[in-house]
């Protein structure tokens, strides 16, 4: 059951992503380059997303349970310090040079392109990097 | 309101009833770079949901193609970009969807701090490899 659940789950978001053509690199470094032709195609994809997603969360934080009764622990909201902060710099950083988070990569891989491999490579090797960081500095809650 | 920003605000609809799917079915968050993180270091989870849902998330791909995609940079840029990607989300522990749609849905301040973070320095490196003196990149 859970394993049918999450490919739906999956399908549906990775429809939305063909859909709203954010897996296009180009379409969003238009959307950062906030000094060129700008283009506010990705703004609206957030909100789409946040909009549609936002009653689930506030329905499953309030229950603690989801739909099918299990318990759900969602992740800490305040804890800010600076590995969350420059880690999500880092990140900015790679997504800028190249125009591509880790889900449309992962779609773009599909088309077996050399430069999707070449991203996808140097994207697993930077998550196998992060293992061999001492301690103090990788260890931190997964998820959000 | 133009047919590219309404197919971008349908998708975006469309990605967040996903997340809704398996938050509200599987009580988890669609963070697909904590998803990748496990799933490449052998951690499935319950029933393996994040194997099924990466091959959810990769079917309509495969099947519609994704050829209208150009890539920016060179295949080195490419790499060091990934390589960035990767460590910047695992330190971060969260990506556009972690943090940007699902945490922003949740409300949580931390995603909100981190989504700026993101959003700032990915916007800075556009302007300094698209408008600055530093012209390598493009």
């Amino acid at each position: 059951m859970g394993f049918v659940t999450a490919l739906l789950a999956g399908g549906v978001f990775g429809t939305g992503l063909l859909i709203s053509r954010m897996y296009e690199p180009q379409r969003v470094l238009s959307f950062l380059d906030v000094a060129g032709h700008w283009n506010p195609a990705l703004a609206f994809t957030m909100a789409g997303a946040i909009a549609a997603a936002a009653p689930a969360y506030w329905f499953v934080r309030t229950r603690k349970r989801d739909l099918l009764e299990h318990a759900v622990e969602l992740p800490d909201r305040s804890r800010i310090d600076r590995r969350l902060v420059a880690g999500s710099a880092v990140f900015g950083i790679g997504w800028g040079l190249s125009g591509i988070c880790p889900g449309p990569g992962l779609l773009l891989l599909t088309g077996l392109s050399l430069p999707a491999i070449v991203f996808v490579g140097g994207l697993v090797a930077g998550i196998f990097a992060v293992r061999l960081l001492p301690q103090r500095v990788s260890a931190g809650s997964a998820g959000v | 309101m133009t047919v590219e920003l309404w197919e971008a605000l349908a998708g975006g609809v469309l990605i967040g009833l996903g997340a809704a799917i398996l938050l509200l079915l599987n009580g988890k968050i669609a963070g697909i770079s904590g998803i990748l993180g496990n799933t490449v270091h052998g951690v499935f989870g319950p029933n393996a949901w994040r194997a099924a849902f990466l091959v959810g998330l990769l079917t309509p791909a495969a099947i519609f193609g994704v050829s209208s995609a150009q890539f920016s940079p060179g295949l080195p840029i490419l790499a060091v970009a990934g390589l960035l990607v990767g460590v910047g989300t695992q330190l971060g522990s969260g990506c556009t969807s972690g943090h940007g749609v699902c945490g922003l849905a949740n409300g949580s301040p931390r995603s909100l701090i981190a989504t700026v973070s993101f959003m700032l320095f990915a916007m800075i490196t556009v302007y300094v490899v698209r408008h600055g003196a530093v012209s390598w990149a493009s």
